[in-house]
């Protein structure tokens, strides 16, 4: 059994034709998860126990004749800022290196109920801190298909899994980029949804406001099946959007006559050349599809890191306050006072990354600073909405970039942390706005790296956003 | 320059966070360099536009809200599980009263 070339619908034919069993697959992934994991430490620890009572149970539901879901015996793998009952999750701190969650997060709740099996969580940036995944206190993941070079981040061991193939998909977190990045490095299938589609129920917080769930896939069809299993309506979240989940996979037809397809100008401007052709290359896909490509203008886009980095800082000075030696495992032993005990607790548990964006962030929101950073940054968080609204106008989707240079070396950025931030800057306008936008491999550069599509659509347009990335996966895979 | 090392102290003081010399010198820099781009913002007149906090889309107004109901919370037992320091359902903590 080859674990790697598995689809979502691969696994349901195999198990309905008894090729294998769930119980089979699941240990066959955990066995191939522990082989492979020392080339890219993307997996920070497997849970075989869990995996196989959910295997299973997957088992014993088909032999009694009943559906265990979509997800029937998938492996999924699980960034470990999302929260497992009883699997250790460490949010790739030092502080929470022995935190065990006394409850499982929404989405792990819904894809087992969905028959998907979890086998272990993945190595991500400290709290979803990072674009490379070396700010992991448990070191960094080296990307499975040039292993020099960073799988992106922060979400880098979710989306190196998948590409590795020791899970069929996972669950990753977006903020500023952190789905997309990752899977355009990797060459995978990523996709944040609309802010809300999924319950941040369990999702550890970064940033509140942008922090949101979504899925990693080999293709574009499972990361619908995914999404659609894990999205909704949560009473445990009250930024959960009541929106009917419609039905991705009707809308994937094939069919992009007359589509609209919009370029922003401002996203093409800064590109290495190789990303730049993959990118073009694949609208001219588009367009033999039959799209219309028009040439739109974002034009508060240059404005977004500023505005970006202020408010995601912000929030996470706030979130991260929690981490004070009180109720999260880690206390410094160095602490005669309880004052001393906070500051000496976070001053040895956090990473260099956490402590740069918590004085960041206390700085713009401390006093006499407030209006000129954080509130500032709000009013132009509206106008980057504004743009993507008065584009929608003219396009039904905006194709674009996912970063500007494919995977970089081990090393070469963690020096710069304005360099690394400003990397960020053809994802973060998509979380300003809260629209769905996913990233799909469209080719690799002469190295042999591989270059992410990002496809944005409207608030809820998920159908939209599938649709013409799975058109444009079907051409070029044919 | 934007900001001083008195100011990143006070500002640390405020976080709650220790941080070494090194970790110091380090951070007065990118302080200094990030918040000077961030100063990019203010090229743009923003007077009539109002703050965005968070994504908000047409929905019901009584979407969010739902019934008073009691529902099954954590036993305490769990929820003081991950302590570094607890005993009979509460967390320790360095004294802070003095006798």
């Amino acid at each position: 059994m080859n674990v790697a070339g598995l689809s979502i619908a691969g696994i349901q034919a195999g198990l309905k034709s008894r090729q294998f069993s769930a119980a089979e697959l699941a240990g066959e992934a955990l066995r191939f998860a522990s082989e492979e994991n020392p080339k890219t430490n993307a997996y920070l620890h497997l849970c075989p126990e869990r995996a196989m009572e959910t295997a299973r149970r997957v088992d014993a539901e088909l032999a009694a004749g009943r559906d265990p879901g979509p997800l029937a015996g998938v492996p999924v793998a699980v960034k470990d800022v999302i929260v497992t009952r009883g699997v250790r999750t460490t949010c790739g701190s030092k502080l929470l290196e022995k935190f065990v969650p006394p409850y499982d997060a929404t989405a792990v709740v819904r894809l087992e109920q969905a028959g998907g099996v979890v086998v272990g969580k993945t190595n991500c940036d400290e709290f979803a801190m990072g674009s490379s995944n070396e700010n992991s206190a448990f070191g960094p993941v080296r990307n499975p298909v040039a292993l020099d070079r960073v799988p992106g981040g922060s979400s880098g061991g979710s989306a190196a899994v998948v590409a590795q193939g020791t899970a069929v998909v996972s669950l990753g977190s977006d903020t500023g980029g952190s789905i997309r990045q990752p899977a355009s490095f990797c060459g995978v299938v990523g996709v944040p949804p609309t802010y809300g589609r999924v319950s941040a129920y369990g999702l550890v917080a970064f940033a509140s406001s942008l922090d949101h769930i979504g899925p990693f896939s080999r293709n574009v069809a499972d990361a619908a099946t995914l999404l659609k299993v894990i999205a909704g309506r949560d009473d445990m979240d009250a930024t959960s959007a009541a929106a009917p989940v419609q039905d991705y996979h009707a809308a994937m037809t094939g069919d992009l006559r007359g589509v609209r397809i919009g370029l922003p100008k401002e996203y093409f401007a800064g590109l290495e050349s190789e990303t730049g052709d993959r990118v073009h290359a694949a609208v001219d896909v588009l367009r033999k599809l039959g799209c219309e490509i028009v040439d739109i203008s974002l034009p508060h886009t240059e404005y977004a890191i500023s505005a970006y980095y202020i408010i995601c800082t912000a929030e996470a000075s706030s979130n991260l306050a929690r981490y004070d030696g009180v109720r999260y495992t880690t206390r410094s032993s160095d602490a005669a006072t309880l004052q001393d005990m906070y500051r000496h607790t976070r001053g040895e548990g956090f990473g260099a990354e956490c402590k740069r964006r918590i004085m960041l962030g206390t700085y713009v929101l401390s006093h006499g600073y407030y209006d000129a950073y954080y509130l500032k940054a709000q009013r132009v968080r509206n106008l980057l909405t504004r743009d993507f609204q008065q584009a929608f106008e003219k396009v039904d989707a905006v194709v674009a970039p996912v970063s500007p240079f494919p995977a970089f070396k081990l090393g070469e950025k963690l020096a710069d942390p304005l360099q690394m931030y400003l990397s960020d800057i053809y994802t973060i306008t998509g979380d300003l706005a809260g629209i769905p936008c996913m990233s799909v491999p469209c080719g690799t550069t002469s190295a042999g790296l591989p270059v992410g599509m990002q496809i944005l659509t409207r608030h809820f347009d998920e159908p939209g956003m599938f649709r013409v990335a799975h058109a444009y996966e079907r051409a070029v895979t044919r | 320059m934007k900001i001083t090392e008195q100011q990143v102290r006070y500002v640390a003081e405020l976080a709650n966070l220790t941080l070494t010399d090194d970790e110091m010198g380090h951070m007065v820099h990118d302080m200094d360099e990030i918040l000077s781009h961030m100063d990019k913002l203010n090229e743009l007149d923003t007077t009539d536009v109002e703050p965005m906090a968070q994504v908000l889309f047409e929905s019901e107004e009584t979407a969010t809200l739902r019934e008073d109901r009691e529902r099954a919370t954590l036993p305490n037992a769990e929820a003081t599980g991950n302590a570094a320091n607890s005993a009979q359902g509460y967390f320790k903590v360095p004294r802070v009263i003095e006798k």
